[in-house]
């Protein structure tokens, strides 16, 4: 899940953590450069360098729901990991330590630490496939839901490939790259992209596409995020932008349900009108945008108060209504 | 218009709130030489700082803008669609004694000619050409941070060695740690300075008095990971970068003091959302934490309240009612009034979501001085549009 800063990413990977867990699917929700994003939006404790059961999905109509595990990946953690794993440094390990190798190389030395990133969630992959393998506690996954980069970097971030490219050209490091692009470019994969129906975020997701897609990386759907309210519509809508609403209907309503009716809650309210269908007509200019994109498109609503635990399980039950999971 | 009684958060009260941030005793304030604006992704800190910047220029202050990453209508509005890593003039800004030149910063050609300058045409070619030099000056997470501040810092030179420029206002990268671009000189000059630089440069410097066992067991581990090429051309690298750490930290020192100093203003951009908000937070406390020069905090897209004194609550029982009832104009069902009314009671509660949560940080942060920017309709990409971000900066009661 990618998405431009302020569209919601974080929030539309988790919705869509918990509408996968559902029909007693296991679900691992990835972050990977957050400040425990996750930890914050599920109120539980600062996640640690290890697979967490954090909630329980939601339930589907046959039968139980599955569970959303966290993980948070950082750098270091996955260095020292991948050492241990693959060559045994144990006092090697330590010694690139003290030497501040793996200071450099998870901070300064390009390419390595999107390769140790990525790597860390195609080995969490993994485990969920093939039963008995390594994975802390032995969670066998259904589903990964990556919230990953901005889609500014999203495909500089899963083509550790081409990252790596004119650096290492052959050795492990090489080959680790090179086994996960294959799981990145695989139908198993799917990059999706968050917007709102703002012009920026569009374009960018509009470019966004365009990258993964010459990068060979598979592009899933475009999920619209924070939609305006839409009791307004139609002709009203037109009679809204044009300042031409009824506003004797408006004020004889008013007054049947007890309102204490006078010209200046008219004036503010169809004010607002004006305003909301001035908005209104913006989004449904950007909305064909996102659709002429030629890809499969979802909504989600704008949660005026905030979204918080409640509000993550409605976001989840409306990208499960539309057929996103 | 009725009395207020307009309910606002649980929190909520009035001395909490921060005092207005008075942009045009900033721009107009001839002491203030440079302007930061930082925050994370996403909240039109790229906006402000043009709109701060025609505004400052237009009141009469010979001002350069230094973009990161500009939206392309707003890029070709203000002539900079090309990146050419030099100033280039703003068509279209009113006349006065002020000027304002902007450019879009080239991350590469920045390190390029930092190395350009600093080493002899062949040891240059040599850096240049090198693997290594090549992914680290285009990819390296932190190189867009560091030469942002690298370019600010050949601005204040020329500035001062000119007199072209008054005024220097920056962009700065959206980066994933918002704080990277604090971080980015220490960071460099860390790593220039790191006993792994120093390490990779002794073999290269004749006898391998440093070959202890830790340091064979280290090489033979990154042999094994990275495979041998690797090794080499770091180690080529750094043996040709070598003579120009001490400028390139030099550099990268003068530039994060340059940022100390008292000409400099930070301006903290967020919008009312809690993730930037609490971004903002980080920020407001690691610059005041570095002895930097913090002037306030903008908010932007900041939902405006509606006119009137009918409440969230009251709104939406008169919907129900009116629903229930199902009263009015039979063509106009499911009935505008109750469709006004949700969109009444939807407003007012972002209102105070959004009131809540600056309340919330005003009441940890009450010394900074914020101004808020109410949300547009539409994005802005001409002067026009900047012009009138930079009213609705300036009109903070």
């Amino acid at each position: 899940m990618t998405g431009k800063g302020g569209t919601g990413k974080s929030t539309v990977a988790a919705a869509l953590a918990l509408a996968l867990a559902s029909r007693g699917r296991n679900v691992l929700l990835c972050e990977v450069e957050g400040r425990q994003g996750i930890a914050k939006m599920f109120d539980v404790d600062p996640l640690p360098y290890e697979e967490r059961r954090i909630a329980a999905g939601l339930p589907g109509p046959a039968g139980r729901a599955g569970a959303v595990f966290a993980l948070h990946i950082d750098a270091e953690s996955a260095l020292l990991e991948y050492l241990a794993m693959y060559y045994r440094l144990g006092r090697a390990g330590k010694a690139l330590d003290r030497f501040g190798v793996i200071d450099f190389a998870t901070t300064i030395a390009p390419g390595v630490r999107d390769v140790l990133l990525t790597g860390k969630v195609y080995e969490a992959a993994r485990s969920g496939r093939k039963k008995g393998t390594s994975s802390k506690g032995g969670a066998q996954y259904d589903a990964i839901v990556l919230d990953a980069p901005p889609t500014g970097r999203i495909t500089q971030f899963l083509n550790v490939n081409d990252e790596l490219a004119g650096l290492a050209k052959a050795g492990p490091i090489k080959k680790q790259a090179d086994t996960v692009m294959t799981l990145f470019r695989s139908p198993r994969t799917a990059v999706h992209l968050v917007t709102v129906l703002e012009e920026m975020p569009v374009q960018e997701t509009s470019d966004g596409i365009g990258q993964l897609r010459s990068a060979d990386l598979p592009v899933g759907g475009v999920v619209v995020n924070l939609v305006r309210p839409r009791d307004l519509t139609g002709d009203l809508l037109d009679a809204a932008r044009r300042d031409e609403l009824d506003r004797e209907t408006i004020t004889g309503q008013l007054k049947d349900a007890g309102v204490e009716v006078d010209d200046s809650l008219v004036d503010g309210l169809t004010a607002e009108a004006r305003d909301h269908a001035e908005r209104r007509a913006l989004e449904d200019a950007q909305r064909e945008l996102v659709q002429a994109m030629d890809v499969p498109t979802y909504e989600l609503p704008r949660i005026a108060g905030g979204v918080d635990m409640g509000g993550l399980y409605d976001l989840a039950a409306a990208l499960r209504e539309q057929g996103m999971a | 218009m009725s009395r207020k009684r307009t309910r606002v958060g649980p929190l909520a009260t009035p001395e909490s709130t921060a005092d207005p941030l008075d942009v045009d005793a900033l721009l107009d304030d001839q002491n203030t030489r440079i302007i930061v604006c930082c925050g994370s992704g996403g909240v039109g800190k790229t906006t402000t700082s043009a709109s701060l910047a025609l505004r400052a220029a237009e009141r009469g202050r010979k001002v350069v803008v230094l973009t990161i990453d500009p939206a392309r209508r707003l890029a070709q509005a203000m002539g900079i669609e090309a990146l050419e890593n030099t100033p280039r003039p703003v068509e279209g800004v009113n006349g006065g004694p002020g000027s304002l030149d902007a450019m879009m910063l080239d991350m590469k050609r920045t390190f390029d000619e930092v190395v350009e300058g600093q080493a002899s045409p062949e040891k240059a070619k040599q850096i240049l050409e090198n693997p290594f030099y090549v992914a680290l000056s285009s990819s390296f997470a932190g190189t867009q941070e560091y030469m942002a501040m690298e370019k600010l810092g050949q601005l204040h030179r020329d500035a001062v060695e000119t007199g072209d420029y008054d005024l220097i206002v920056v962009d700065t990268p959206p980066s994933r740690s918002a704080l990277d671009f604090l971080d980015a000189p220490e960071r460099l000059s860390s790593f220039l300075d790191g006993k792994f630089i120093r390490l990779l440069t002794a073999p290269a410097r004749g006898p391998a008095r440093l070959m202890t066992a830790g340091f064979s067991m280290m090489t033979n581990a990154l042999t094994k990971i990275l495979g041998a090429t690797v090794l080499q051309d770091m180690q080529t690298f750094v043996a040709a970068f070598d003579t120009l750490f001490g400028g390139f930290r030099a550099r990268a020192q003068k530039t994060y003091a340059l940022l100390q100093a008292e000409g400099t203003a930070f301006l903290v951009v967020a919008a009312p959302e809690p993730d930037a908000l609490r971004e903002a937070e980080y920020f407001v406390e690691r610059l005041t934490g570095e002895d930097m020069p913090l002037a306030g905090l903008v908010v932007n897209r900041a939902s405006t309240a509606p006119a009137g004194s009918l409440d969230a609550d009251e709104a939406m029982a008169a919907a129900s009612r009116i629903d229930r009832t199902g009263a009015g104009d039979p063509e106009q069902t499911p009935g505008l009034t109750v469709a006004l009314l949700r969109l009444h009671a939807d407003r007012i509660r972002i209102v105070e979501r959004e009131a809540v949560l600056r309340r919330r940080f005003a009441a940890a942060h009450p010394a900074v001085p914020t101004a808020v920017v109410p949300a547009l309709s539409t994005d802005v990409h001409d002067l026009a549009g900047l012009r009138r971000v930079g009213e609705l900066l300036a009109a903070q009661r």
